[in-house]
């Protein structure tokens, strides 16, 4: 069975000061299936949001674009046109940002913004159309039916707003759904609300949602496979779970380590007595940092990008790019040492 | 004596057409000298209008703000005095809190006690910067010769320079990237040990404030619900609200499953509901609910719960002292 979207060497440059070409995408390869959420971690300048923008079209005029992208099968992404784009943007790929405040007209109703672009992609009529819009709004959980159609984005809270822009996606039935760090932006409480949305659609509707984000918790709780990016490679590639609980790339496994220890059960001492100095001894157990700082794709390194920062780099590490070796079915490493990690704790 | 006292603070804002707004409706806490207190809860619940007064850039309308014994004076136009330069902030965005036009160093030494020869001050930032693990010639460098992470670590020097004894820190990481959000709060963390400062540390990020915080503060609608010991706080919650906080984490188990979210949304600080304030969102909400609900006490922590108290009358045996 061929893969709902098949990226297959994705590389971007774009164009940079004085001429120069600035890479932002190495050498991308990702499969999303119909039905699945798949994820897309990395820090910000791993190429995340940029291989969101090339699959939708959104990039720079003068960027270049090489390697292929397969929607369905049959429909290449790479090389279209501004014109050919309008049949696949929107249509049969459509995209939820961060920042719904800014997706959304200040300046128009809830329903009109519905309405407004299924009329022109859909050709439906001003009845039809809010028909349409009633039914979305209940698709994404959004109480108050017309009343809702006829509110102002400031009227809304930033879930709802999230709500409303997801709504927009799906107005055209799209195959695919790209979403780009959609509840970052909002409080743990309101980002679950909108995860378990994802999750529904996903089941009710079949939905296939490319889901980027930088939060491995929020990654593991919702996708069911997932690329780690770095410097605009592929670091590591697997079932979700297996990923971050058995990581292979020691990047993957630094970016674990860094977190706070959220997912150690949250109990009190056998007594139930919290010892007046529990929270200092804690603390003398400082976060795992991961030496120096994130680098560009336009600066990174000959060889694997990671082999500056990596405890387990070998001289041959900054030679070459490392090989990519397949460590369990469906579970891809860009790593030429393959060290062993120690288990990270659940 | 407690560094930083919070006793019984109100926060409002008047506007035209909406009356004024209680954004923060009596809130008491306390933070000693070498003790994180970590302050958390969802947009819009008064968490940052808490922190500008307790810094005095909002006066109170109620209550008080002591630090070291003293009330705060509002920030005005004069130099403030040498007593109230000892709380300082460290913001959320380095990007915006430090002036783009100026060196890292004269920034730095801009809290240092007036009087001071040029060869003791330069000494200063010097010191100042190597205790926050910049080299001594960042000085004469301006900040977007920077990362995020260096420019916040240059922002904490400045504000350690008048010998602070609370820092107010309102996300300091937030902005930052994953590798430097975890350097950054080894930083603050070593800081509290070595110089035995006190932090008030805010944060909508509740795994961060469960590793570092000593005490634990969940704020909804401008009140403190529940506060105590952070293992207690975190192990065996008593209020609704932070129970839901937690369970809306998601983690990273060996049987995945998602987050459960709050429903519904914080109300208008304008239209504070009667009785407790979570009523109309908790899950477990009662009729006796709609009458305001009692601060319970268990041991060093607090909850304002009806259920807290039934949790109290239960034979606990952290209840017992």
């Amino acid at each position: 069975m061929t893969a709902l979207l098949d990226v297959r060497h994705l590389a971007v440059s774009l164009p940079g000061a004085g001429g120069q070409v600035l890479p932002v995408i190495h050498d991308a390869t990702l499969q999303v299936s119909r039905g699945e959420i798949v994820g897309i971690a990395g820090e910000s300048g791993s190429g995340k949001s940029m291989t969101a923008q090339a699959l939708l079209g959104l990039l720079p005029e003068r960027a270049q674009v090489s390697g292929s992208a397969v929607l369905d099968g049959n429909t290449e992404l790479v090389g279209r046109s501004g014109r050919a784009w309008r049949t696949v943007r929107g249509t049969r790929i459509a995209m939820v940002f961060q920042d719904a405040t800014a997706a959304l007209h200040p300046m128009l109703t809830v329903g009109r913004q519905l309405t407004e672009h299924m009329r022109e992609h859909l050709g439906l009529d001003r009845r039809a159309a809010e028909a349409r819009a009633l039914d979305l709004l209940d698709r994404v959980r959004i109480p108050g039916g017309r009343g809702a159609l006829r509110s102002y984005p400031h009227q809304l809270s930033g879930g709802m707003r999230q709500r409303v822009a997801i709504a927009s996606a799906l107005a055209c039935e799209p195959e695919l759904l790209i979403a780009d760090e959609p509840t970052t932006a909002l409080d743990v409480t309101v980002q679950a609300g909108i995860l378990e949305l994802f999750d529904e659609l996903r089941r009710e509707s079949g939905l296939s949602v490319l889901f980027i984000t930088h939060d491995l918790g929020v990654l593991a709780a919702l996708t069911v496979r997932a690329y780690v990016f770095y410097a605009g490679r592929v670091m590591e590639s697997g079932p979700t779970g297996e990923l971050l609980l058995r990581p292979r790339h020691p990047y993957t496994a630094a970016l674990l380590h860094a977190r706070p220890h959220a997912d150690d059960s949250w109990t009190l001492p056998e007594d139930g007595v919290t010892r007046p100095d529990e929270a200092a001894e804690r603390r003398t157990q400082p976060l795992v940092t991961i030496p120096g700082s994130a680098v560009s794709p336009a600066a990174a390194p000959p060889g694997c990008p990671f082999a500056p920062r990596c405890a387990y780099a070998e001289a041959a590490c900054t030679g070459e790019l490392p090989p990519v070796t397949e460590v369990r079915p469906g579970h891809a490493v860009a790593c030429r040492v393959l060290p062993d990690l120690t288990e990270v704790p659940a | 004596m407690s560094a930083l006292t919070v006793d019984d603070a109100a926060v409002e804002y008047s506007s035209r057409g909406r009356g004024t707004v209680r954004a923060v409706d009596g809130v008491s806490l306390e933070v000693a000298r070498g003790q994180i207190v970590g302050l958390v809860g969802e947009s819009g619940c008064g968490k940052s209008s808490l922190a500008r007064a307790v810094a005095g850039l909002e006066p109170v309308a109620s209550g008080q703000v002591l630090i070291d014994g003293r009330p705060v004076s509002p920030l005005g136009w004069r130099r403030r005095t040498g007593q109230d330069v000892r709380l300082q902030m460290v913001f959320q965005n380095p990007y915006a809190s430090l002036n783009p036009r100026r060196t890292v160093g004269s920034q730095v030494a801009d809290g240092l006690p007036e009087g001071r020869s040029s060869a003791v001050r330069h000494a200063e930032v010097s010191r100042l910067l190597d205790l926050v693990g910049m080299p001594a010639d960042a000085a004469a460098r301006y900040p977007h010769q920077f990362s995020g992470g260096q420019r916040q670590r240059i922002a904490i020097a400045r504000a350690l320079a008048p010998e602070p004894e609370v820092l107010i820190a309102d996300e300091p990481v937030t902005a930052l990237d994953a590798s430097s959000q975890a350097q950054i709060v080894n930083l603050l963390v070593s800081l509290v040990a070595e110089l035995s400062v006190g932090v008030l540390f805010i944060s909508h990020d509740l795994a961060l404030v469960r590793e570092i915080a000593d005490i634990t503060a969940v704020m909804y609608l401008g009140r403190i619900v529940e506060m105590g010991p952070t293992q207690q706080v975190w192990g065996a919650p008593r209020h609704p609200y932070t129970r839901a906080l937690i369970d809306a984490l998601p983690r990273i188990t060996e049987a995945p499953r998602l987050p459960v979210p709050l429903r519904g949304e914080v109300p208008d600080a304008a239209h504070v509901p009667t009785g407790c304030r979570f009523r109309p969102r908790c899950p477990v909400a009662m009729d006796v609910c709609t009458e305001q609900p009692p601060i319970i006490t268990l041991g060093p922590a607090m909850a304002e719960c009806w259920l807290a108290e039934s949790a109290r009358d239960d034979d606990r045996p952290s209840d017992k002292h």
